[in-house]
């Protein structure tokens, strides 16, 4: 067996999400090398290199893969599948493009959003938001899979002592090109790494009252900051902040939910942390059925006192 | 310019599903069943299109069981003009309705295809891309602003860290996000009238499609139950928990 990791990367770094991906490969079994697709991106690789459990670095680096875009990184990932019997991405925006199209043009069933290996055919995955798990079995040859990282642990960044191996890069495919982006710098952690998350809903009734209220207790614990999709929806914070079903999967050490009524979708982004707590001034609010700790409380009142107090 | 839309019928987004007693599957018989909600962007957005006058044809397309009719008029009564039903009692994953798609794009020879992202029962989110690799197409997958520009669609994708625009080159494919757009609801005229629009309906092997899964389901359980804990009487309290009992702060 060996397995092919797609790589998450920017180029100069490689992003934490494919360190979770390297250990659901290392739980399958069999050699794990690990494909970088960028421009430039030796740092990227050296980086992927000295992963524990790596033993290849696959390097495609040429100007088309500047911005990464699907349909090249696709092509470049099914140049080098041959011989590799499981293919792994993560399952955050850019894995979720790149893998069903390596899956299509290799003829392959793809298995979406593991949570766990049972082997090397079996995968446990979420079904309708979480609130089944399902255990599916591939009868293909080559499995392609995306990996939901909060459910494996983050491999060492060290300790590994891969070769990175350079690979003829190919050209554009000319079907897409990169016109902008608008990426939020964020001075916090990343809502997927983070250990504290401070989360808002509804309740907080503005942008302005968002950042008023949440800013200066996530400050204070270091935390990274989220939302319900209604918060999101109203325009309080950016898509990128959104928690739940169809955004993202967190599972940290604390989740503080707030002004949030607690719909299924935001559950089933949220579930997994390891303790929550609620704060919202409707006893009946569906978040307290989930949360370790529930205050019921006017946020206005409570999060500011907690903001001092801790 | 033609637009093809894919849409999946689904249990309704409201409906808390019940795993099965023998670990079989989730238990669907008389559950509300609608169209999935990312679907329906889609079919809002191509017609938001036609009436921009960017799009001159809606076709929707559904694969499944016999009721997946409803979900056809569904899309017909929003706007779509016309349905293709593929109907199949066989069990459908997402490379089966890509090829199934394919099959349907060769014969109607669309220059867009806008599918939901990815649907709320199987939470698969690979239809599009598989279908966009079939075809050899561009995508923009997560989208939350379409413009057509001359032979191209300039596509914003929600990505991580925030926004990404792309100009991908037509025939492309097109999948939705939540904020692409907010769906009208169907009008009683326009349900009316939906009954009236015309409805193909192909087998997979009339299409010469093998849909045979390449993925099976051993079993399907509850998640582990999430306790509820315990209401804390004020902040302080709060505070003693998390930093005494749970040992998180």
């Amino acid at each position: 067996m060996a397995n092919l990791v797609i790589a998450e990367h920017d180029h100069g770094s490689l992003k934490a999400a494919t360190l979770n991906v390297i250990t659901a490969a290392t739980a399958i079994g069999g050699d794990v090398h690990v494909l970088v697709v960028g421009h430039n991106a030796k740092a990227a690789a050296d980086a992927a290199a000295q992963v524990a459990g790596v033993s290849k670095v696959l390097l495609a680096d040429g100007a088309a893969h500047a911005h990464q875009l699907p349909e090249n990184t696709a092509s470049q990932v099914v140049a080098v599948a041959g011989g590799y019997t499981h293919i792994l991405a993560p399952a955050t925006p850019h894995g979720k493009a790149v893998a069903p199209r390596v899956a299509a043009l290799l003829d392959k069933a793809q298995i979406s959003d593991i949570m766990k290996v049972i082997d090397a055919d079996t995968f446990m995955r979420p079904i309708y938001a979480g609130n089944a798990y399902a255990t599916v079995k591939s009868s293909d040859s080559v499995k392609v899979i995306t990996v939901r990282g909060t459910a494996f642990a983050a491999a060492a960044q060290s300790g590994g002592s891969g070769a990175v191996e350079t690979i003829a890069a190919l050209g554009d495919g000319g079907l897409s090109s990169f016109v902008s982006a608008e990426i939020v710098k964020l001075e916090r952690p990343e809502l997927t790494a983070a250990k504290i998350i401070v989360s808002g809903g509804r309740g907080l009734g503005s942008g302005e009252k968002y950042r008023e209220v949440l800013t200066p207790l996530a400050d204070k614990l270091g935390a990274a900051m989220g939302a319900s999709r209604a918060a999101v929806d109203a325009g309080y914070v950016p898509n990128d902040y959104q928690v739940g079903q169809t955004g993202k999967i967190v599972a940290p050490e604390l989740y503080i939910a707030i002004g949030m009524s607690g719909a299924i979708q935001h559950l089933a982004g949220m579930k997994d942390s390891k303790v929550i707590v609620a704060i919202n001034k409707d006893p009946d609010a569906p978040i307290f059925s989930v949360a370790d700790y529930g205050l019921v409380a006017d946020l206005f009142d409570a999060v500011p006192e907690l903001t001092a107090k801790l | 310019m033609k637009v093809l839309v894919p849409v999946k019928r689904v249990v309704d987004y409201n409906v808390k599903v019940r795993v099965k007693a023998d670990n079989s599957g989730v238990d669907i018989a008389n559950v509300k069943m609608s169209m999935n909600p990312f679907c329906e962007i889609a079919v809002e957005e191509a017609v938001r299109l036609k009436e921009k006058g960017a799009v001159t044809e809606i076709v929707a397309v559904s694969a499944g069981v016999a009721q997946c009719q409803e979900t056809l008029r569904n899309a017909m009564a929003i706007g779509a003009d016309r349905g293709i039903l593929i109907e199949t009692d066989v069990e459908l994953q997402p490379l089966a309705v890509a090829k199934l798609l394919k099959a349907v794009v060769d014969r109607e020879q669309p220059q867009l295809v806008i599918l939901g992202k990815q649907a709320i029962d199987d939470d698969a989110n690979q239809t599009g891309q598989m279908l966009a690799a079939l075809l050899n197409w561009g995508q923009a997958t997560f989208a939350s602003k379409v413009e057509i520009e001359g032979n191209a669609a300039k596509v914003t994708c929600e990505v991580d860290g925030g926004l990404e625009t792309v100009s991908v080159k037509l025939p492309a494919i097109i999948t939705t996000d939540l904020r692409l757009n907010e769906p009208r609801y169907a009008t009683l005229p326009n349900i009316m009238k939906a009954k009236k629009k015309q409805l193909d309906t192909f087998k997979p092997a009339d299409l010469g499609v093998d849909v045979t899964p390449r993925l099976t389901t051993l079993k399907v359980e509850e998640p582990p139950k999430r306790k509820g804990g315990v209401k804390v009487a004020d902040v302080a309290a709060l505070i003693d928990k998390l930093k005494n009992e749970a040992k998180v702060i």
